[in-house]
């Protein structure tokens, strides 16, 4: 199976390419051996929980940098409730699907997220409602989810 | 979107229109099966003999040494299974290098289940094998050294010549993974003591699905297919005769123009690596600087993956390959980048430009005016680079 033309244009013109300056919550995982690795950047309002931006860095495939860039643009504006509903399925919704080898990229935009809003809570100290501990390893999750 | 600039001709190579014409007549009017009696079709076993002996003479094989198969990765499978089973009695141990395609590499594994023991031999940084380890690795029971000619990732061109001669004098077969050498370097397998030698057809600009493999006369090995008297009686089936003509079109050439085509090659291979070295900071050669074939250029860029590197390419036109995992199929990267004792993420980050005769210097200058952008741009979105240069600034 072959890239979508919307995975295409994620990676060609990938959206939120970035660094956020003392950011609310910075989250990375994956790892160098598979080859993809994602730092995603959050900047939340604190008062309404409003995800005003959202940035990427990205080392990986052309899938990779277009599920960072599917995820930024599907968390923008959400609350953190809403944001946590952006999960690797709706990503890949989004970019009308991924060849199955390359479904482990839009698990790690997903744990991406979850990675930044843990960072948020553990700065501010709070829990957030149905948020688990990411995985830093994607691997590990793949056995059980795909 | 331009011209194409193909820079993937390890991957396969364009049929010569000269080898189209030499083999048309076989699809239509000659279109008979060599193994019938009549006129027409003893033309056509005539073809096919002359094409062995055009092709047995480039390697200075006899035509009787020369069996016509399917692919490069059939010759492989061939020799090292045909020869270990063949030689059983004698002893079930193997020698091989761990940077070896995977059609030695998944032929030695199954022999491995089988209960044969095979030696996968380390290499150095430049992808060589070190013949003083290969002479330790032989042992009473050793029956079989496999070492490809060139390697077809980094380039690198293995120390054949000696390694032939430690076989020789240890009275092992040796076979040759010649699939990205052959037609490209000269091989003369008799001064490099060369028992079994694997060809492809489509790496030379003959056809896919052709391919031979040389077997030296008295090598002990199984016969590949049984059936009719095709190829010696050692590989049955009816001869793909147009895909065999046109290969011995193809070596003929390439043959003709070796001198050349190296020449020219060489030089835009190193305008290629010199400027790209140049330009893009922390890159580096994979593979033999010198002992490197004429068409090979493998740089890792650090802190970059290869597909996205393939990917702005590919908007660019431009067909190359790389060694990253997501390239393989598999989620690890290439065997040959971290046998040369690349980490993961450098294996990770190489680009594989094999060029043609028919690249051009201009084709070689758009590259390399591109590239750099395209790793700056990669670069700046890459956490890796940003750990980099927060850490350098510190």
């Amino acid at each position: 199976m072959a890239y979508s033309e919307k995975v295409k244009d994620h990676y060609t013109n990938p959206r939120n390419v970035g660094v956020i300056e003392n950011a609310s919550g910075v989250g990375t995982v994956g790892n160098a051996k598979c080859g993809d690795i994602m730092r995603m950047y959050l900047d939340i309002d604190d008062t309404t929980g409003i995800i005003k931006d959202c940035k990427f860095k990205t080392f990986g495939c052309g899938a990779a940098v277009a599920t960072s860039s599917m995820a930024t643009e599907l968390v923008k504006g959400k609350t953190i409730k809403e944001a946590l509903q952006v999960t690797n399925k709706a990503v890949m919704e989004a970019l009308d699907g991924l060849p199955p080898i390359k479904v482990h990229c839009s698990l790690l935009a997903e744990q991406a997220i979850h990675a930044a809003l843990w960072d948020y809570a553990e700065k501010h100290n709070i829990k957030i409602e149905g948020l688990e501990k990411p995985v830093n390893d994607i691997e590990e999750l793949e056995d059980e989810e795909i | 979107m331009g011209k194409l600039i193909y820079m993937d001709n390890a991957a396969t190579t364009f049929v010569d229109k000269r080898v189209l014409d030499a083999m048309m007549p076989y699809f239509t009017n000659e279109c008979f099966n060599p193994s019938s009696i009549y006129d027409g079709a003893q033309d056509v076993k005539v073809a096919i003999d002359n094409a062995r002996a055009n092709i047995a003479k480039t390697l200075n094989a006899k035509s009787n040494e020369i069996f016509f198969t399917s692919c490069g990765t059939e010759s492989d499978n061939w020799a090292i299974k045909g020869v270990a089973h063949a030689n059983k009695e004698k002893g079930k141990h193997l020698i091989t290098s761990k940077i070896e395609h995977h059609a030695v590499l998944h032929s030695m594994a199954s022999l491995e289940k089988e209960g044969y023991s095979v030696t996968y031999l380390d290499v150095n940084e430049n992808g060589l094998v070190d013949t003083k380890k290969l002479e330790d690795a032989i042992r009473p029971d050793t029956i079989l050294v496999s070492i490809m000619y060139a390697n077809n990732e980094i380039g690198t061109i293995e120390p054949i010549k000696e390694i032939g001669e430690i076989c020789h004098k240890h009275n092992i077969y040796f076979h040759v993974d010649a699939v990205q050498a052959y037609a490209h370097i000269p091989i003369d397998v008799v001064s490099d003591s060369i028992d079994l030698l694997s060809v492809s057809g489509h790496k030379f600009n003959a056809m896919k699905g052709t391919g031979f493999l040389y077997i030296k006369r008295g090598t002990k090995i199984t016969n590949f297919m049984d059936g009719g008297a095709q190829e010696f009686k050692r590989r049955a089936g009816t001869e793909n005769v147009a895909g065999i003509v046109g290969m011995a079109k193809a070596t003929e050439i390439a043959h003709n123009e070796m001198k050349e085509r190296i020449d020219t090659n060489i030089k835009i291979r190193d305008y290629i690596i010199e400027r790209l070295l140049k330009e893009i900071p922390y890159s580096r050669l994979n593979g033999d600087k010198n002992k490197r074939l004429p068409n090979n250029v493998n740089i890792g860029f650090e802190f970059i993956e290869g597909e996205s590197l393939l990917l702005a390419l590919n908007d660019l036109g431009v067909c190359a390959s790389s060694g990253s995992a997501c390239t393989s199929g598999s989620l690890d990267p290439s065997h040959v980048l971290l046998a040369i004792g690349l980490p993961h993420e450098k294996a990770h980050g190489s680009l594989r430009l094999t060029i043609s005769h028919e690249t051009t210097i201009d084709d070689a200058k758009y590259v390399c005016d591109n590239l750099p952008k395209i790793v700056d741009r990669l670069r700046s979105m890459s956490p890796l680079y940003e750990d980099f240069i927060k850490n350098k600034g510190e």
